[in-house]
């Protein structure tokens, strides 16, 4: 078809709809796996010099200058050791046997649902920082139905998720209301309501009626096992519900109304509105499924693991979300993606840790530097590339060669 | 200096943008640059300019070959640019602004505004731009900023100077004060490459033109050229400049307002008690200079800002408290006058640019869901009724040349019955061929029975639709005027001056 040519229109590209999908998604794939390639590369380095023979060895380096080359030999012999056996007791502590693998879906599920939460808001162009928050709250009223009721199984079930859904839905949903109302910004709001919800869950857990029998600890019994999922060869029914929310997450996306308005008030707010959308209405309801999700990923925790809430129940889950979503690139595949990865890399950690001695937070380390060269794709692809005299005109080139 | 280009091609992947143009510029001369939007002649610019490496080609100064590896070299080189958008500091005075980036010192790091003043007095002064050293930029008119951005240049020492599109920005009057220093500065030896589609002042101060077509030199001409002549360059075919229309008086009025007042979010009144009406099958135009209130105006008849006081009535219904969602489904159609900013959403693909305030309709949603096969169909029948030159209905509206990304927005607006249409600079930025046919919609909408409502900070645009003229100027309408008004008295009233006075 004849276009009138501008760069701008060329550069992108002129492929056909399909293989443009497929030309436009390598170079993310290809990026997001350099990345993970790299963090690994590094977190390989600090295993070689944390560990304790390579350090002897380089000692014996410096002490004997004349033995350079057997104790130089030592040191690649010990470094190789070590990172074989950290990444092998890594690998295998994620997928390498049964129960390994139920703790990578067990710790995958509320990364999930959270990520979901944080993506989708994301598409809407907001930042959800308060996933964290979301899911405490949820945690709390899913436990408080759950320990608390004498319901019947299947029904309490029902209830306590429910009460753990409409929680995160109304303290995501605050955010939303806050913004459109008054243009409170909703990073700001997100982080100060992580802290009011931890104070709010740490005042409810005081209460007599949320306390645990004989225990001094602000702590809350466990969930009556009517309120639990049930468990299929070990795993819990959760762990399917997040496969569930993810496809759910598509379809609100890709094809309602409501996720046309989404990514519509996401993109551009101000074509939205002459549009006639009420960003009022998305930003609300774009929080509250957000924290209806963060309020999931409780649920699989509290239900699924049979756990008692403390403030401390959710663990880091609402931070860790706003990096798998980031690595998911906001899409519901993606973070499904992601959220394996990164219960699988805390899982794998344990076996790390407890097979190669090598500390769990070279775990954070590693996630942490995923997220850093995914965020840094024009640092990831300088590398190992020569660099040219001039640095524009290979950038313009390079987009050329894209294209 | 004698600027020769020899060959000069760039190519982008498989896509070649500029086709071995030949092109000389003699010293002291301009030289017009005609084409339409993205035949090429920004990447040509972004080459002199060294913001480009030609792929293939020279670029000779003198006779010596040039290597520029950026804007600092083809400075140095003697090549300055004006670009459309401006690159002021609104805070720095003009002195400042001329001297930054090469500030000069006294030593110690002490800035010697002194000399820059002096700089600034003297190209002033010499090329008769009138321009105070000392006014801030955020309080000189725009005509005066595009003046400094020419003394930035010449304070390098620029013996070509390259104008992207200077008049797109400025009043009927400030234009011809900017062809009087393009004259004066061509007679004391500065060349000039003026880039512009506007083919009048091609012909008002050009000494020879070139017409670039898809990437190539189609050919070049004298300044006598006729319009159609270089019309047809530029497209390739023969273009109706001119809308044949006759003048209508129309019906019933459809769309009244009455005392409209708008406050902006700053506290300052925008529009000022602002009273009209616009009658089924008529088109009123409304002219002015940009800023002059049309942006809230019609802000405020589709409900985007509500207006502080007067009535917006529409077949006697009042709608002034109505939201945009309830205008549109009234049978307003509104065309933004910036498309990229409140038209359509760039990263979205084309077929949901063409439903994005229609996908709520029975037509293209079922409860929650939204139909895509009927959103589908839809697009490949408005892509191929409003030809909009797109690879395929899934390729973001942001890649679209501005002239498709319009002809998307009009799609869009003119695919469901209207009772009005709102049109704010239905054609900025939109090339020659694509104006001939959104000028032709626009008619037939009229010639169909609806109010159509055009505002346009171009003559010719205004000339073109309407019936009626109203000229907004400090946010009042000052006249109301017909389309036979004299040209001149238009731009007069345009620039605020009384109707007594210009009568």
């Amino acid at each position: 078809m004849a276009m009138s040519p501008t760069p701008e229109a060329i550069v992108p590209d002129t492929e056909p709809a399909a293989k443009r999908d497929v030309s436009s998604w390598l170079p993310t794939v290809r990026d997001t796996l350099l990345a993970i390639a790299l963090a690994l590369t590094v977190g390989a380095f600090l295993v070689i010099v944390s560990d304790e023979q390579v350090i002897d060895a380089f000692k014996d380096l410096i002490a004997y200058p004349g033995s350079f080359l057997i104790y130089a030999g030592d040191i690649v012999k010990y470094s190789a050791e070590a990172v074989w056996d950290a990444y092998s007791a890594l690998v295998r502590g994620a997928v390498g046997s049964g129960p390994a693998l139920q703790r990578t879906l067990e710790r995958s599920a509320p990364l999930i649902c959270a990520g979901l939460g944080v993506a989708i808001a994301f598409r809407a162009g907001l930042f959800n920082i308060g996933a964290q928050g979301q899911a405490l709250v949820g945690a709390l009223a899913a436990g408080y139905v759950g320990f608390t009721y004498d319901l019947p199984a299947g029904i309490h079930l029902v209830a306590a998720i429910a009460a753990g859904l409409a929680a995160g839905a109304f303290w995501g949903g605050l955010v939303g209301w806050l913004k459109a109302t008054s243009g409170a910004h909703e990073v700001i709001t997100t982080i100060m309501l992580n802290n009011v919800a931890r104070f709010v869950v740490l005042y409810f857990l005081a209460k007599e009626a949320f306390q645990k029998h004989n225990s001094d600890n602000l702590i809350t019994p466990p969930p009556m096992d009517s309120a639990t999922f049930p468990t299929v060869g070990g795993l819990h029914l959760g762990i399917p519900l997040a496969v569930v929310a993810a496809g759910a997450v598509w379809w609100i996306l890709d094809r309602s109304k409501l996720g046309f308005e989404l990514r519509a008030v996401g993109a551009n707010p101000d074509a939205s509105r002459t549009a006639g959308m009420s960003t009022t209405k998305v930003y609300i309801m774009v929080m509250a499924i957000a924290g209806l999700l963060s309020g999931l990923a409780a649920c699989m925790t509290v239900l699924g693991l049979h756990q008692s809430v403390t403030d401390q129940v959710v663990g880091s889950v609402g931070f860790d979300a706003i990096t798998v979503a980031l690595l998911g690139r906001a899409t519901p595949l993606g973070t499904v993606l992601a959220g394996l990865l990164f219960g699988a890399l805390s899982a794998g950690g344990l076996g790390m840790q407890a097979s190669a001695g090598v500390p769990p937070e070279l775990i954070q380390v590693i996630q942490a530097l995923i997220v850093l060269f995914v965020a840094a794709p024009a640092l990831v692809r300088n590398f190992g590339r020569i660099k040219r005299r001039r640095t524009k005109k290979s950038s313009v080139e390079t987009e050329g060669a894209v294209a | 200096m004698r600027l020769e280009i020899k060959g000069l091609t760039k190519r982008f992947g498989s896509f070649t943008a500029n086709d071995q143009i030949d092109l000389v510029i003699e010293p002291g001369e301009i030289h017009c640059l005609l084409g339409e939007n993205g035949a090429g002649k920004s990447t040509l610019m972004n080459m002199l300019y060294g913001l480009l490496t030609p792929t293939e080609g020279e670029i000779l100064l003198d006779g010596a070959p040039t290597d520029f590896q950026g804007p600092g070299d083809a400075l140095a080189a003697g090549i300055g640019m004006v670009h459309q958008h401006f690159m002021l500091v609104p805070v720095f005075t003009v002195a400042e602004n001329v001297m930054l980036g090469h500030e000069k010192t006294r030593g110690a790091g002490i800035l010697n505004r002194e000399a820059a003043r002096k700089q600034v007095r003297e190209l002033s002064e010499r090329y008769q731009l009138h321009v105070d050293p000392d006014a801030l930029i955020e309080d000189i008119p725009v005509g005066v900023q595009q003046r400094v951005e020419i003394i930035k240049a010449l304070a390098g020492n620029a013996k070509i100077l390259i104008l992207d599109e200077p008049t797109a920005v400025l009043t009927p009057q400030e234009i011809d004060e900017l062809m009087g220093i393009m004259r004066e500065l061509k007679a004391q030896g500065t060349s000039i490459i003026f880039i512009t589609h506007k083919l009048r002042e091609v012909k008002a101060v050009g000494d020879k033109i070139t017409v670039i077509r898809r990437g190539k030199v189609v050919g070049t001409a004298p300044p006598t050229a006729s319009e159609a002549e270089l019309a047809e360059m530029m497209v390739g075919r023969s273009v109706e400049l001119a809308v044949s229309k006759e003048n209508k008086i129309g019906g019933d009025a459809v769309l009244r307002a009455s005392n409209i007042t708008v406050v902006d979010p700053r506290g300052h009144l925008v529009v000022k008690d602002v009273s009209f009406e616009v009658r089924g099958g008529e088109v009123l135009g409304i002219a002015g200079v940009q800023g002059n209130g049309q942006t809230e105006l019609i802000k405020s008849l589709l409900g985007l800002v509500k207006p502080d006081a007067g009535k917006i009535e529409l077949e006697g219904k009042d709608i002034s408290r109505h939201g945009p969602r309830q205008s549109l489904a009234e049978g307003i159609g509104y065309v933004p006058e910036d498309r990229s900013h409140d038209g359509y959403v760039g990263s979205f693909s084309v077929r949901e640019n063409l439903v994005l305030d229609l996908y709520r309709t029975k037509e293209f949603s079922a409860g929650p869901a939204l139909k895509l096969d009927a959103i589908t169909a839809n697009a490949k029948h408005r892509i191929e009724e409003f030809d909009i030159r797109t690879e395929t209905p899934e390729t973001p509206v942001a890649s679209l040349s501005g002239g498709n990304q319009q002809k998307v927005v009009i799609a869009r607006e003119f695919s469901r019955p209207l009772k009005v249409l709102i049109a704010s600079q239905p054609t900025r930025g939109v090339d020659v061929g694509s104006i001939e046919f959104i000028h032709k919609r626009i008619i037939r909408e009229r010639d169909q029975g609806t109010a159509v409502l055009i505002v346009s900070t171009e003559l010719d645009e205004i000339y073109a639709l309407s019936d009626r003229i109203a000229v907004m100027y400090d946010g009042r309408i000052v006249a109301t005027v017909s389309p036979d008004t004299p040209r001149e008295q238009l731009g007069l009233l345009m620039a605020g001056a009384t109707p007594e006075v210009s009568a």
